[in-house]
């Protein structure tokens, strides 16, 4: 692994510099099993390598790729736009977090978008058919394909150059459409396509079929029970409940997920909830979204199909940032109406979600917002004194749903040390941990750091200047990668979830003076 | 490379009717003919781009939310950048075409030594655009004068308030020392910004050099070597009532600057220039995000193979009834 | 909804008014002459300079005249013929161009400049013959 130092010798943000070799171990994911591409009916399955010179692409992929184009330029509206109306003006050149942590111009959005503007301009416009290279359309060569299979796979889906694009112009887009593209000709990567067939099968991303899920509950409660001394209920499958929930699969198998999971639980004690965990429609997250409009709604359907099943009114869901890209902007399109539920109202406070009103799905920092602006909880902010607090907002739940007050207000309320990063690196302007949009897999270990060093570079900065020692978030995989992303750049900052705060500060009726925090540690040092 | 082939593009565009006028005198190919054929190949062109764009659907609620979304009613909203509404879309995208919002969000990223990755505010992007766009749009606006009759009060206004100064007879017009105040910034940016340099085209010269060659020739034409304002207006009146006659000027700068406009308006819609009717377009600009509100549809949505509950519980009920949880079917 | 035709068609529509502006705006005001209808002199017919040159370049010449008469103090000027003017706006020009509003306004109205600063020192003539 590359020091710290060499990584940042590398990069030049004044004089770009094209990376010379492509698929450099630490820098690509590999590629998808071929166990898992046939589950999923995946096209041209094949074991391949991405570092193999041949890729073993179907021999008209050509046609297949220009088709698919086609297909999409029909399909969306963005693609042929935001192909078409760029004036390369390079605001967003600085931006993307993998331009400022690599330097490689390909990673400034502009230019990762012109992979396939150029290809879009050879075949698909006049302009380019004419004149070539003068006006920037190139061949579509197997080249290309590897080329944009390490760029496409460089990009988080996190949507912050669109926010700087005066014609709002969203990479993600982009990469949805090549990833799609890549797809048609079967090349994906491990760490996409072995979540979304683990999700198909058994309900979740990792795999962890009904009778482990119920066992990892009961070990969960157990803990509940050491720490708070109280009786725990963690329902499953319970048809009538009120609400189903449904969280990321990491909070019940991942650290430190797993205390934002015990916080979950303490917190529908607390009140009361009539509801019910699900392990059929166990993950929130939904890996599809990397992979293909297709696989994104062969995975979420399963959602509304077990609230249907089970008969609640309305459903709550956890901790998630691409998870709650999908139900904030796609679930209602691709598998709704839920017209058999009922628009999402606190049985606790008994304030309607209008927000929520047509999707029927309420985001559980919304939820516990609520609970707490109506003092429905009770709360003892001395409990987190251990942790001087700052939030990092997740780009899904920022960038493509506004749910930004919900969270601050949260910590603010259960936490005495709060501070928040620099204002350009916050909300709207967040920047990616370098691991979303599935491409957070060990091989590829050197590209996230790299990619997560402005987020982790703004996480130094509070640590200097306030002594933060905790950044909390509202992401699954946020919560997999900070860890190993601050230990690299920052070191001595922990990650936790909100509800892992809430879980702390919460005081439980009938509880034991509580010694310890979720994590087992002491209260305060 | 990419400057040198936009420059030669130019210098060949101006000897185009710089020996057609004056050498040939073809008056009748480039007072009428270019003009009629590059008015209508923009007017067609701008629509037919326009409706492929829009023959495309929106298949997913996709805004880029720059700001907090509707929520619990006690929770302040951004209603601009979040906008639930479609007023606070109009607003939102008002923002956006007539003062490129998004762009005074523009901050440079620097890496100091030590590893500290800050980020400076840098305005100057949005002030080039914003000369540029403006003093464009209050140029064609003036325009207007030569080929309105009688010219309206607020053509009137504006040409009288743009030449204000009263520097030279006739007045020097500001928007046309700002329009080449941005152009210049615009292209020196090209040329000298390290990240600009290297994601620019040729593409991206050529329409700066072709609207600085139409500034510089409007100067000269109406500084240098004046023209028959008269003449010219009768001439444009002409051809928009179809009743076209050969214009009288014989001014060969004339002719060029015609020329260069003519390009221009050819030229936009099968260029990067459509983005001045592409951004209304833009799907993360223009949606209201209620996406949980409001049921967006998919025209082209199909149905897709699922796993479905029945199909999951086969597998896994023997495992299911060891741990006491609930199914559907006994066996 | 997700696509906009109601909206697409409207801009588009609003694009074509606005594009084709000259079109219906001088069909509608009905005020295009075929030609500008000038009052010109009946006794001269012809300028101090030739007439293209006096309608492209009058206003270096009145300002060229200014300069002269006021801060040079030079009095004459020498014509197209070779004829020697008197340089006086009121005493040259206005007696031949003597109606203002059927000559100067004319032009300047219909290329929509506002008249210079011509009047603000001198007087408009108002009746033949009549100076100050």
């Amino acid at each position: 692994m590359k020091k710290a130092e060499e990584i940042l010798n590398d990069v030049d943000l004044q004089s770009p510099k094209k990376e010379e070799q492509l698929f450099r171990k630490g820098t690509y994911c590999y590629s998808a099993p071929l166990k898992h591409q046939n589950y999923l009916g995946l096209p041209n399955p094949r074991e391949w390598n991405p570092a193999d010179l041949d890729w073993k692409l179907p021999k008209n992929w050509k046609e297949i790729i220009l088709e698919g184009m086609a297909k999409l330029l029909k399909r969306h509206r963005s693609f042929r736009l935001f192909l078409d109306i760029c004036v390369r003006c390079g605001a967003c050149g600085d931006k993307c977090h993998f331009f400022l942590g690599t330097g490689d111009p390909n990673n400034m959005p502009v230019l990762r978008a012109e992979l396939i503007r150029s290809v879009y301009k050879r075949y698909f416009t006049v302009s380019g058919r004419l004149f070539g290279e003068l006006v920037g359309a190139r061949e579509l060569t197997e080249d290309v394909i590897k080329e944009w299979f390490y760029y496409f796979f460089q990009c988080t889906e996190c949507r912050r150059c669109s926010v700087y694009c005066p014609y709002g112009i969203d990479t993600c887009e982009i990469t949805m459409m090549v990833r799609e593209l890549l797809n048609l000709v079967g090349c994906n990567i491990q760490w996409v396509v072995e979540p979304a067939s683990n999700c198909f099968r058994t309900g979740n991303h990792l795999g962890v079929p009904p009778h482990a899920m119920k066992e990892t509950f009961d070990f969960a409660l157990d803990e509940i029970k050491d720490l708070t001394g109280l009786s725990v209920e963690a329902p499953i499958n319970r048809k009538g409940a009120e609400i189903l929930f449904v969280a990321p699969s990491a909070d019940y198998f991942a650290n430190p997920h797993w205390y934002t999971f015990l916080g979950y639980l303490m917190l529908f004690h607390e009140i009361g909830l009539d509801y019910t965990w699900s392990t059929y429609a166990s993950e929130g997250g939904n890996f599809g979204l990397f992979h293909s409009s297709e696989l994104m709604k062969r995975l979420n359907a399963k959602i509304y199909a077990e609230a249907k099943r089970l008969g609640v009114k309305w459903i709550l869901g956890g901790e998630c940032g691409h998870m709650w890209r999908v139900i904030h902007q796609y679930m209602d399109t691709m598998n709704g109406p839920a017209d058999f539920l009922e628009v999402p109202v606190s049985p606790i406070t008994g304030t309607r979600f209008e927000q929520a009103k047509s999707t029927k799905m309420v985001h559980i920092s919304e939820f516990t917002a609520d609970l707490i602006y109506n003092n429905k909880l009770r709360l003892d902010k001395t409990r987190n004194d251990r942790w001087v607090v700052t939030f990092h907002d997740s780009c899904n739940t920022a960038r493509s749903m506004g749910l930004l007050e919900e969270p601050r207000y949260i910590i603010k309320k259960v936490c005495n040390n709060f501070y928040e990063m620099p204002e350009n690196t916050i909300r709207e302007k967040t920047f990616c941990c370098g691991s979303g949009a599935g491409l957070g897999a060990d091989e590829n270990l050197e590209m996230r750091l790299k990619g997560g060093f402005p987020r982790a570079n703004a996480v130094k900065y509070v640590k200097e200047k306030h002594g933060v020692n905790m950044v909390a978030c509202m992401c699954a995989i946020d919560k997999a990668s900070l860890p190993q992303l601050l230990d690299y750049w920052v070191s001595g900052v922990e990650v936790c979830g909100v509800h892992e705060l809430v879980g702390n500060a919460l005081l439980m009726k009938g509880e034991k003076v509580r010694e310890k925090n979720l994590r087992g540690e002491p209260l305060t040092d | 490379m990419p400057v040198l082939y936009a420059s030669l593009l130019t210098l060949f565009l101006i000897l185009i009717p710089g020996i057609g006028i004056g050498l040939f005198n073809m008056k009748a190919l480039f007072g009428i003919v270019v003009l009629y054929g590059a008015f209508l190949i923009f007017i067609s062109g701008v629509i037919y781009r326009v409706i492929i764009w829009a023959k495309s659907p929106v298949p997913f609620s996709i805004p880029t939310v720059c700001g907090q979304a509707k929520s619990l009613p006690w929770i302040r909203q951004n209603k601009i950048e979040s906008p639930h509404t479609s007023w606070g879309v109009i607003k939102r995208m008002l923002l956006e075409v007539l003062f490129f919002r998004s762009l005074l969000r523009n901050e440079k990223g620097r890496l100091k030594t030590g590893g500290r990755l800050l980020f400076y505010r840098n305005l100057l992007l949005w002030f080039g655009g914003v000369l540029f766009h403006w003093s464009l749009f209050i140029i064609i606006i003036r325009h207007l004068r030569l080929f309105l009759e009688p010219v309206p009060s607020f053509v009137e206004f504006i040409y009288g308030l743009d030449g204000l100064f009263e520097l030279f007879t006739p007045p020097l017009l500001i928007t046309d020392l700002l329009i080449l105040l941005g152009i210049i910034y615009l292209f020196f940016r090209r040329l000298f910004d390290p990240q600009t340099r290297y994601i620019s085209i040729s593409t991206d010269y050529f329409p700066l050099m072709l609207i600085f060659a139409i500034v510089i020739t409007g100067l000269l034409i109406r500084h240098v070597q004046k023209v028959d304002i008269m003449g010219i207006k009768a001439f444009l009146i002409g051809l928009f009532s179809f009743n076209p006659s050969l214009p009288k000027e014989s001014n060969t700068i004339f002719y060029i600057h015609l020329f260069l406009v003519a390009t221009l308006l050819s030229y936009l819609p099968f260029s990067k220039l459509i983005h001045m009717a592409g951004v209304f377009f833009s799907p993360t600009r223009n949606l209201k995000n209620s996406s949980r509100m409001e049921r967006h549809i998919n025209p082209w949505d199909y149905p897709v193979l699922v796993h479905t509950y029945e199909e999951w519980e086969d597998e896994f009920r023997a495992a299911m009834k060891d741990v006491g949880l609930p199914v559907e079917k006994e066996n | 909804m997700v696509y906009d035709k109601g909206k697409v068609i409207t801009g588009l529509v609003v694009f074509l008014i606005i594009l084709l502006s000259p079109l219906w705006y001088n069909a509608l005001s009905g005020k295009v002459e075929p030609s500008l209808k000038l009052s010109m002199p009946k006794e001269e017919k012809s300028c101090i300079e030739e007439r293209m040159f006096m309608r492209s370049n009058h206003m270096d010449l009145l300002i060229k005249w200014r300069d002269d008469a006021v801060r040079k103090g030079i009095r004459t000027y020498k014509g197209l013929d070779g004829k020697v003017y008197r340089i006086s706006l009121t005493g040259t020009c206005l007696s031949c161009h003597i109606d203002k509003a059927g000559f100067c306004d004319r032009c300047h109205g219909y290329s929509g400049v506002k008249t210079p600063k011509c009047w603000d020192c001198h007087n408009i003539p108002k009746e033949e013959g009549s100076k100050v």
